[in-house]
């Protein structure tokens, strides 16, 4: 089956992006495909390689990055929530005269059509958050 | 109606300040009107007080996107399904809301209300025909 994932929430202050990734893990690791991945809202936060959790715990953005490189995932950040929140890639930065980029790995920001276009082109759109 | 046209509902379930989802929602609607979609948008729990009329933000300085609604017709999103008995438990009636309306091009343009009250029942009957359900 064709899924697309949608994460709502940010990193550590909620169980959603934990859930969304074990997910799409699971997903893979049986044969589905997973069409896309989109962080809207604070999920966003899970897009920013300046995170730097205690060493014992889970590194919820390498997590996603690792997945990514080794499933060639689409991992699509919300514009518009992406600006609010201060996750910028190197276009949005020249874009909006900023003097820095922190998007991760394997991220890469766009619109919300990818977030409708995920939803007509995949199986099932599963939305994580509250 | 199209093969490669889904079933698009967008549920609303939150008060539309304390938190940036309502706002957020209404920006995903916007967006994928573009899409050519069939769209409907649900309002229960404290989503009804998204709708309500005569909203003013100013004390607690910010944006009022209450308007927004009222522009959602002419982006063709014409179905708005509120929840009566949230209304009711909140202690709001339709006229509580804002009245929203959209045109039909079919009926010689003729002016419709584009909030439909419906029971609680109901709007499972309405969920359970959708194809893509974003929760907000």
């Amino acid at each position: 089956m064709k899924f697309s994932i949608q994460v709502n929430e940010g990193p550590y202050q909620h169980q959603a992006t934990d859930s969304a990734y074990q997910f799409t893990k699971a997903a893979l690791e049986n044969g589905h495909e997973i069409y896309r991945v989109f962080f809207y809202h604070d999920g966003v936060n899970n897009g920013t390689k300046l995170t730097t959790p205690p060493q014992d715990d889970r590194n919820v953005v390498n997590r996603w990055s690792e997945l990514a490189k080794e499933h060639d995932l689409d991992m699509v950040v919300c514009v518009a929530a992406a600006q609010r929140r201060g996750i910028v890639d190197e276009g949005e930065m020249q874009r909006n005269g900023k003097d820095a980029e922190n998007i991760a790995e394997g991220f890469r920001i766009s619109g919300l059509g990818q977030l409708i276009e995920a939803g007509v082109q995949s199986d099932r759109l599963v939305v994580f958050g509250d | 109606m199209s093969e490669d046209i889904k079933r698009f509902m967008y549920i609303n379930r939150r008060a539309p300040h304390g938190t940036i989802y309502a706002w957020e929602s209404l920006e995903v609607v916007l967006i994928g009107a573009a899409f050519d979609q069939d769209v409907s948008l649900a309002f229960f729990d404290d989503g009804v007080y998204q709708l309500l009329k005569s909203q003013d933000t100013s004390g607690i300085e910010t944006k009022n996107f209450s308007p927004t609604y009222s522009a959602l017709g002419d982006y063709d999103v014409t179905k708005l399904y509120v929840e009566q008995e949230s209304l009711e438990e909140r202690g709001l009636t339709l006229d509580d809301l804002m009245d929203l309306k959209w045109e039909d091009e079919d009926d010689d343009w003729a002016e419709k209300d584009s909030i439909r009250l419906v029971s609680r029942a109901e709007l499972k009957e309405v969920l359970e025909q959708q194809d893509i359900v974003f929760s907000f």
